[in-house]
């Protein structure tokens, strides 16, 4: 798959020393990495490696102990809009559809004429234009699903981090929802996303940062990530032999 | 058993003859206590957001007293009162002690912690929920604080009216501070204490059957209310 | 959202009709009185007439004699009307009150169980009713609350010596309330209690309880109406009140009093004296 070009790119993202601690207990720890190719990025690693962690701090939820994360030399924060994140189990307001997309929009103070013209997009894309008017709450879980990647996308994002985003899904569910973060990909919007998932990684990724016990192991393209991992641990992760817990 | 169905005998004749009397301890009673309850809505509320949201210095100290003052007894509440609105007390120049006004400031006082205790848990809990999420989304405190205050809007009309219950029930302050004065403030409760020592344990038991029976009417509407609303914005 | 709106609007606008219905009140007075006269309905009958006579409106406060004279200490009253002559002396000598007028009387009656284990009903006089209750430790019934009532019995407890206070809970027990709620816990607990007769007479929850013994003069219970010292507290209605004072001592509230029955029975007495 080649990778497409963003302009007025809002890369590299530069991870340099980043280190948090929690209770004495090291999440992350001196992770460094550079990102400034385009497509799909996946976080790769078994629990508890920090994969999450270092998603919240990219969006600026989270804040480093020491070290810095940067998108093209600045610290983000939350509200910036070319920047959109999806949680692995989305919290919606008790409204409809349509209303949960507006509501996002008019956070960002978009024009009412122009929110009409981006839900109706986003929910083309995501399929849920006949669910518009129903209650977002009443979704199902894939719909739930769909409906979170459409709200972080009405925004069009240059940047769309995911947290996990198949995790709660049936085969069927992953399967649209893959389909669905490479069109994103395709429409020149970078994706990162953190997974568990050694397949789901094969079949997304263009490159891969992997992480075990909050140290950055590999960051490779993934065609040699699969192909001839560089370290012991990577080829053990790939070998099933990693164990999740300490 | 006999008391009890001659009671309700009792109460029906009252309804359907649209007794005068009856009719102006009813509304008197509604006049105090939804006055009562309208300001302590109007300071509870926002008491308990921000005790939901904002950290600041001795807010540990407030919501522990907030806690307390939930199961304030009336009579003391009544006490209180009393002695600040009587003529010899602080407020005493205003003359408000028998008059309804009174009866509101008492019942204002036994209701404002029940709506701001029960808001900072309503708010609390949606801000565990929906804090991150709004957070990702881009939406700044101000934003957030009415979002948060929008997606509890039923809960918080539900604490509103919890509120309002014992507001309604309550005897212990009204006939302090009230002193019960026939077409003057004589509400509900006090007819019922005044009915009960003068014997007439029917009517006063026909009045009990009436001001459950206003208390389920409110409650009830309430209750239809969101969960119509549920029905539509699941 | 809009029907929640349309219902908040209507329940603002009901909230805001309520509360802005008290319009022009004509002028009033406070009386404090006891619960005995508020029980027996008197005033009900009293104050119609003497509205309409004179254009003001009395608001009646029923406590017990003992807060209705400490309402009046506090300036929280204009007028009260109690029945018990030593707190309303001490309250005039104290300077709270300016004029006591005695308007009408009546007298205490002791109730008990209908089957009365004592026979009370034979006793020639009080003190021997209340020995008797004494020396059987039988279920007594008091106020315990200040009132002119609870005085009075205390005054005849003192009479014989005895100190009910000691046996306070065991055969003796003080309910710390009004003249209706004590006679339903005497109905209750098949007890004796000293009862004014006009809240006996109203009393509508006897079951039980049967009038035991009455008429011994030491059960005499004077009612007066004491003004308060517009001196002490400015703020109170002093000409108002003593058109109510005068009003009640005139040959027609006199009449008024005297007319007042209740089932056939006439419940208090007049005896004001002539200015």
């Amino acid at each position: 798959m080649p990778s497409p070009v963003i302009p007025a790119s809002p890369l590299p993202l530069k991870i340099q020393h980043l280190s948090v601690s929690r209770r004495g207990k090291p999440l992350l720890d001196d992770v460094n990495a550079t990102i400034s190719s385009a497509g799909i990025t996946i976080i790769l690693g078994p629990n508890g490696a920090g994969k999450s962690l270092l998603l919240h701090i990219a969006h600026g939820l989270e804040v480093p102990d020491r070290g810095s994360l940067t998108w093209n030399q600045d610290i983000p924060k939350p509200q910036e809009p070319w920047r959109a994140f999806v949680f692995q189990k989305p919290v919606f307001l008790q409204r409809s559809v349509q209303a949960n997309l507006e509501y996002v929009l008019s956070l960002h103070k978009i024009a009412k004429a122009r929110q009409d013209l981006l839900i109706e997009q986003a929910l083309q894309h995501t399929g849920l234009i006949q669910l518009s008017k129903q209650s977002a709450r009443t979704l199902s879980g894939g719909e739930q699903q769909r409906l979170n990647v459409a709200r972080a996308w009405v925004l069009e994002p240059k940047v769309m981090l995911l947290d996990e985003p198949t995790a709660e899904l049936d085969p069927s569910g992953v399967a649209t929802m893959e389909m669905l973060i490479r069109k994103i990909a395709q429409l020149n919007t970078k994706i990162i996303m953190t997974t568990h998932s050694l397949d789901q990684a094969r079949r997304l990724a263009n490159d891969i940062v992997f992480l075990h016990r909050g140290r950055l192991i590999e960051h490779t393209p993934a065609k040699v990530y699969f192909a001839q991992p560089k370290t012991r641990l990577a080829a053990d992760f790939l070998a099933g032999k990693l164990l999740d817990t300490d | 058993m006999n008391d009890f169905s001659q009671a309700f005998q009792k109460a029906l004749q009252l309804i359907i003859q649209l007794d005068p009397d009856l009719i102006e301890i009813v509304a008197l009673s509604l006049q105090v206590s939804l006055t009562a309850v309208f300001i302590a809505g109007l300071i509870g509320l926002p008491l308990g957001a921000a005790l939901a949201l904002y950290k600041f210095f001795g807010r540990g100290l407030l919501v522990a007293i907030l806690n307390t003052f939930m199961g304030l007894p009336p009579v003391v509440v009544g006490l209180v009162v009393y002695l600040i609105l009587s003529r010899s007390g602080p407020l005493g120049a205003l003359g408000l002690l028998f008059t309804p006004t009174a009866m509101v400031i008492a019942q204002v006082c036994l209701v404002t912690p029940i709506i701001a205790a029960l808001t900072r848990q309503t708010v609390m809990d949606a801000n565990n929920e929906f804090h991150a999420q709004l957070r990702a989304l881009g939406a700044k405190p101000q934003s957030m604080m009415n979002t948060l205050l929008w997606e509890t809007r039923y809960s918080l009309v539900t604490n509103v009216f919890a509120g309002f219950g014992r507001a309604i029930a309550e005897v212990g302050a009204v006939l302090i501070v009230g002193g019960n004065i026939n077409h003057n403030t004589r509400v509900m409760t006090t007819s019922i204490a005044l009915e009960t020592s003068k014997g007439n344990i029917e009517l006063a038991l026909a009045l009990g059957v009436i001001l459950i029976t206003l208390s389920l009417i409110v409650t009830s509407a309430v209750m239809s209310a969101r969960q119509t609303a549920h029905k539509i914005y699941a | 959202m809009k029907y929640f709106w349309v219902k908040a609007t209507v329940l603002v606008a009901l909230v805001v009709t309520l509360a802005s219905v008290p319009a022009e009140k004509p002028p009033f007075i406070t009386l404090s009185s006891t619960t005995s006269i508020e029980n027996s309905g008197l005033l009900d009958y009293l104050i119609p007439r003497f509205r309409d006579r004179s254009g003001i409106d009395v608001r009646v406060v029923s406590v017990g004699t003992g807060r209705a004279l400490k309402l009046g200490e506090t300036g929280d009253t204009d007028l009260i009307l109690v029945h018990h002559r030593p707190s309303e002396e001490a309250f005039i000598s104290k300077g709270y009150g300016v004029k006591r007028r005695e308007v009408m009387y009546n007298d205490f009656i002791i109730a008990g169980p209908r089957g009365d284990p004592l026979n009370i009903r034979k006793e020639g006089s009080v003190e021997r009713v209340l020995t008797l209750i004494y020396e059987h430790k039988m279920p007594f019934v008091s106020r315990g609350d200040e009132s002119g009532t609870h005085k009075k019995e205390m005054e005849l407890w003192a009479l014989l010596d005895v100190d009910v206070q000691q046996y306070s809970g065991r055969w003796y027990h003080e309910t710390g309330a009004g003249m209706g709620t004590t006679l339903n816990i005497a109905n209750g607990m098949g007890a004796y209690v000293l009862a004014d007769r006009g809240t006996w007479l109203s009393f509508k929850n006897r079951n039980g309880l049967a009038l035991l013994f009455e008429n011994d003069p030491l059960l005499h219970n004077q009612y007066s109406i004491i003004e308060i010292n517009p001196e002490r507290h400015p703020h109170t209605k002093s000409k108002e009140a003593a058109r109510f004072t005068d009003w009640l001592a005139s040959s027609e509230g006199q009449q008024m009093i005297a007319s007042f029955t209740l089932n056939g029975q006439q419940l208090f007495f007049p005896n004001a004296l002539p200015q």
